[in-house]
């Protein structure tokens, strides 16, 4: 897509996930007490309250959850149509990431298909993206 | 009767879309008709909520707060509140029925204001919430990703009940025709006829499964239901309606986090708080911002087995006013407007009453269930007449 994309403030518990791609990570930040993964981020562990808790690299694949071919510009500069999916991560159990899926054709996608993270940058953010996995 | 609440009075503005008139005078319009309906006066007014209060980052979605309508109608009350963060839209009302059952207020004013077509056109009055520039919160997630809209949100549940469950397009476009139907012999409803499934079958897409009929338009109008304590019933003239059970949840604040539709809690939760059961209701008015909604809270409320949602709805006939369980017979969100929550409970008080006119059902109704919340919140009311 040739638009803007919605620019996240960066803040201590987003920055990792919207600036590890610049190293190629998918980070999500896991809980180093219960081994529990929070999305979103925060600065205690949603499953024991732990304050253990430190952005953790994924290995980037997942399947598709559900999704949806939008269709409508809901932007001025926005392309349609384009596939929004819900990807359920492989590694981090309970985590689900809203994203796109790319370099396929948007009726080319359906649940359970198999993909994995492509990152694409816009003004020092990270977008973790995904495609199928081939 | 002192630890109950009723509702004894329902109002409306005028319901359109780019309205001029201001929406604290839409409000105060409302107001007058509901509080003339109970046969009050503003000075037996001692309370009042609203949800989500007043929201200066999106004024279009809640331009109106308590306490201005506190300060324009001169009242003194004794409790207030306007809130979102509660179980949904109809958590004000059961907030307030809380408030009457402690003995905190008598009769409270419930309103929810909606502005969003007007603000959408004097964008310089009412500015647009920010999607692009310093996302933070849960737009933050996904925004980016071009999923500005609940519609996309809700898409994505919708897809995957067709995938897991089999619910067809066809399924689902009976709540859009139903509420076409509804709304058409509405006179305050925004639709003015009925829809054919040729037309919604060839209605542009908006987020797949969710075509154009799939969605309720931004609306501008007001709707105030007004609360009042067992204790003081006799100071109202209406037939009044007794909050027999509330219920309401959250089941994650974000989204796409969320494994399941928050009405699936809630509606479980209901029948705990009751002795009715769902045999025992007349009629169903299920918050259906996306047509996809009113399936989550038929399963949620056990009107039918999770998963069975789209078989119920087929054909439409069981929902119809003559069904075995009309639903949304004022038209819902996608008949009437976009009213957010509250002109579920309105119908329902039309309906039980036996106010409907030409979109009264039969059979003198008893119970009537209303909720409101698409995706991880959600509230719903058990409404009676004694």
């Amino acid at each position: 897509m040739a638009w803007q994309r919605s620019r996240p403030r960066l803040d201590n518990d987003n920055r990792a996930f919207w600036t590890g791609g610049a190293d190629g990570k998918l980070n999500i930040t896991r809980c180093n007490d219960c081994g529990g993964f929070i999305h979103p981020p925060r600065e205690i562990c949603r499953h024991c309250q732990s304050e253990n808790v430190a952005p953790f690299a994924v290995a980037g694949t997942g399947s598709v959850d559900t999704y949806t071919v939008n269709h409508q510009a809901w932007a001025k500069d926005m392309d349609v149509p384009f596939v929004i999916a819900r990807v359920k991560l492989d590694d981090a159990p309970g985590v689900y990431l809203t994203t796109n899926i790319v370099n396929c054709p948007v009726d080319a996608v359906d649940v359970d298909d198999r993909v994995q993270v492509v990152f694409e940058e816009q003004d020092g953010i990270w977008y973790p993206l995904f495609e199928k996995v081939q | 009767m002192s630890n109950e609440a009723y509702i004894t009075g329902i109002g409306m503005s005028e319901v359109g879309v780019r309205l001029t008139r201001s929406p604290l005078l839409l409000t105060v319009d409302a107001v007058k008709e509901a509080i003339a309906d109970a046969g009050l006066t503003l000075d037996q007014i001692d309370g009042v909520a609203t949800y989500p209060g007043k929201m200066a980052s999106f004024l279009g979605f809640s331009p109106v707060s308590s306490d201005d309508l506190i300060e324009v109608l001169g009242l003194e009350t004794r409790w207030h509140i306007g809130a979102a963060e509660t179980t949904a839209q109809l958590g004000a009302i059961a907030e307030a029925a809380n408030a009457v059952k402690a003995g905190l207020a008598r009769h409270v004013i419930c309103f929810r204001t909606v502005y969003e077509a007007a603000a959408l056109a004097r964008p310089e009055e009412f500015p647009p919430m920010e999607r692009r520039k310093d996302v933070s919160g849960n737009s933050q997630w996904v925004s980016p990703f071009g999923a500005f809209s609940a519609a996309n949100w809700t898409a994505q549940f919708a897809m995957r009940h067709m995938k897991r469950y089999g619910l067809t397009r066809e399924q689902l476009a009976q709540v859009a025709l139903n509420d076409h139907a509804n709304a058409a012999i509405n006179p305050r409803a925004l639709v003015k006829k009925p829809l054919t499934m040729d037309d919604y079958m060839s209605a542009r897409l908006i987020s797949t499964p969710f075509c154009l009929y799939d969605c309720d338009r931004f609306t501008d109008a007001s709707t105030v239901v007004i609360v009042s304590a067992g204790d003081a019933i006799d100071e109202v003239k209406t037939t009044p309606i007794r909050i027999a059970a509330t219920a309401g949840s959250v089941e994650r604040y974000s989204w796409d986090q969320a494994e399941w539709a928050g009405a699936y809690p809630t509606g479980r939760d209901l029948w705990k708080n009751t002795d009715y059961q769902p045999k025992d209701v007349d009629t169903v008015q299920l918050y259906d911002g996306f047509a996809f909604q009113p399936i989550t809270w038929l399963e949620g409320l056990g009107f039918c087995g999770i998963g069975e949602g789209g078989l119920f709805l087929e054909g439409g006939k069981r929902i119809a006013r003559d069904g075995a369980l009309p639903m949304n017979t004022g038209g819902g969100q996608l008949g009437w407007g976009r009213l957010h929550g509250f002109g579920f409970a309105f119908e329902a008080v039309v309906q039980l009453r036996g106010e409907g006119g030409a979109r009264q059902i039969g059979g003198d109704p008893r119970v009537a269930i209303a909720t409101s919340g698409g995706g991880p919140m959600a509230a719903a009311l058990l409404l009676t007449k004694d």
